[in-house]
């Protein structure tokens, strides 16, 4: 199949490639740029892990081609933590013991970088509802629920 | 979990988009959201050969009011019409129905158009499409064409569609301001598919009976239907619970063929169908009142 010229600005980095059609954003972030913090649970659109911000919202990775990403802005996990420091949504994930195994983390994570960023001071209704797409087989939600609450706190503090 | 094979084309306009389909014939598919398609791709359910993306074509993502009609284009992401302002003005339903539709990260790809077309029998959107009696506009290589929603979803994953041929928008009449509307489902979670739901619309006269209902059930047979029967034991009565109760369960003559699967049998998604009928009813009508 003839394969389609892309260029997508993954975490700040313009890049150009050329993807087979088939080849879904998943894939292209993880196997050609090695960006394998993006995790491929069911890919087929209802476990949340491959979750990644695209020109800030949150999307499906493995439910878009990356030839439609042409002219996107993509942020993985890899890209959230400047200089070393934490992102304040990992930084909470991490105090309030917000993960076991870690899969389901980077989805969750980007999750909730997104719903923070339209919505910095979410009920916990909202945060469960905001999460009810990413699925956790570990830590029973609690903590995940607790950490959006604390990054939300220390995002409005200023921390 | 990978999707078979196909070209990629991502024409700029409608005309070349048909062009395509026309050329490529019964193997070519429209990509819209993706949240379908690309699912069903994985699963190797599809096997185009080639997808033709329609997020390049101007104009395709659309929202106007024109007198009495939101006219919303096929393109438009469920996201939007979750927060669109002229939407939440005026077609507050449509806003609601799209808070159910999956999960956020699904709503910023996936589109009105695409949910049409795909016409999953759970989907909200075709329920709400046939309560509003809305007009589907479709663009062929013959030219454009109308279809109410009644004639347009023939069943599951079926619609008046034909091969070559694009939805490039929708046209909603807006209710009088005398009408309620509700909307209900049960799912195992928020942002699942429904495995029952209720679409509803109460007018109201001026000495406060009903003179028009309209009742669209989705998720029970194996396309969004009218409970004709219910919305006829509404009309000329007053907007009491008790009319309620009666009308909803009337409500399941209208389901001939029961959808069932692992998630609720048959006979469980016809036990709930009068449930979600009498909320969304009872949800129309404190609507009303509000007015
Ligand atoms: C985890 C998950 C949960 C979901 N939950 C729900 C839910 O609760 N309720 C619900 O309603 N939906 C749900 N969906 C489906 C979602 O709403 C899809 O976005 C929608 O069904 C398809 O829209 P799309 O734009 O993504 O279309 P695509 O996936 O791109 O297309 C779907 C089909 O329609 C055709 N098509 C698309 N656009 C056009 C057009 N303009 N003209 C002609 N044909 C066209 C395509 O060829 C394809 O066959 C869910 C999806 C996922 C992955
Ligand atoms: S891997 Fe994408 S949703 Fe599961
Ligand atoms: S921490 Fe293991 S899946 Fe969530």
């Amino acid at each position: 199949m003839e394969r389609v010229p892309i260029t997508v600005t993954v975490n700040g980095r313009r890049i150009s490639a050329v993807v087979e059609p088939r080849m879904t954003l998943a894939d292209f972030l993880r196997e050609e740029l090695g960006l394998t913090g993006t995790k491929l649970g069911c890919e087929h659109g209802v476990c949340g892990s491959c979750t990644v911000l695209w020109d800030g919202a949150a999307v499906r990775s493995c439910l878009v081609l990356a030839a439609q990403a042409d002219g996107a802005n993509i942020t993985t996990i890899e890209g959230l933590a400047t200089d070393g420091t934490l992102h304040p949504v990992q930084q909470a994930f991490w105090e309030a013991h917000a993960l076991q195994c870690g899969f389901c983390t980077p989805g969750m994570v980007l999750t909730a970088v997104a719903l923070l960023a339209e919505n910095p001071n979410p009920s916990e209704e909202e945060i469960r509802e905001a999460l009810s797409g990413n699925l956790c087989r570990c830590t029973g939600y609690q903590n995940i629920v607790r950490a959006v609450q604390l990054a939300a706190r220390h995002e409005r503090a200023g921390t | 979990m990978k999707p078979p094979a196909f070209a990629y084309e991502r024409p700029q306009s409608l005309n070349e988009a048909l062009e395509v389909l026309a050329r490529e014939g019964a193997e070519a598919r429209p990509l819209a959201g993706g949240q379908s398609l690309i699912p069903m791709l994985a699963l190797r359910l599809a096997r185009p050969t080639v997808l033709v993306d329609l997020g390049g074509i101007a104009g395709l993502d659309e929202l106007s009011l024109e007198d009495g009609t939101l006219v919303a284009g096929a393109m438009v992401r469920q996201r939007r019409l979750e927060r669109d302002p002229l939407v939440a003005q005026h077609l507050p339903l449509l806003a609601a129905a799209t808070r159910l539709v999956g999960h956020p990260a699904i709503r910023n790809r996936g589109t009105l158009g695409g949910s049409l077309a795909h016409a999953d029998p759970s989907a909200e959107y075709p329920a709400v499409a046939l309560a509003l009696e809305a007009e589907l506009v479709i663009r062929g290589p013959s030219g454009e064409r109308s279809v109410p929603a009644r004639e347009f979803f023939l069943g599951p994953f079926t619609t008046a569609l034909a091969d070559g041929e694009l939805l490039t928008a929708v046209r909603f009449p807006l209710p009088s301001a005398a009408t309620g509307w509700g909307i209900a489902e049960v799912a195992r979670r928020h942002g699942d598919f429904a495995l029952a739901g209720a679409v509803t619309l109460l007018e109201r006269a001026a000495d406060g009976t009903c003179v028009r209902a309209a009742i669209a059930l989705f998720g029970v047979a194996t396309r969004p239907v009218r409970a004709t029967a219910a919305e006829q034991a509404l009309v000329g009565q007053p907007l009491t619970v008790e009319t309620f109760r009666e009308a909803a369960a009337r409500a399941t003559e209208a389901i001939d063929e029961p959808l069932s699967d692992v998630h609720g049998s048959a006979a469980y998604r016809k036990q709930i169908v009068p449930v979600v009928v009498r909320r969304a009813l009872e949800a129309a009508a404190q609507r009303l009142q509000a007015t």
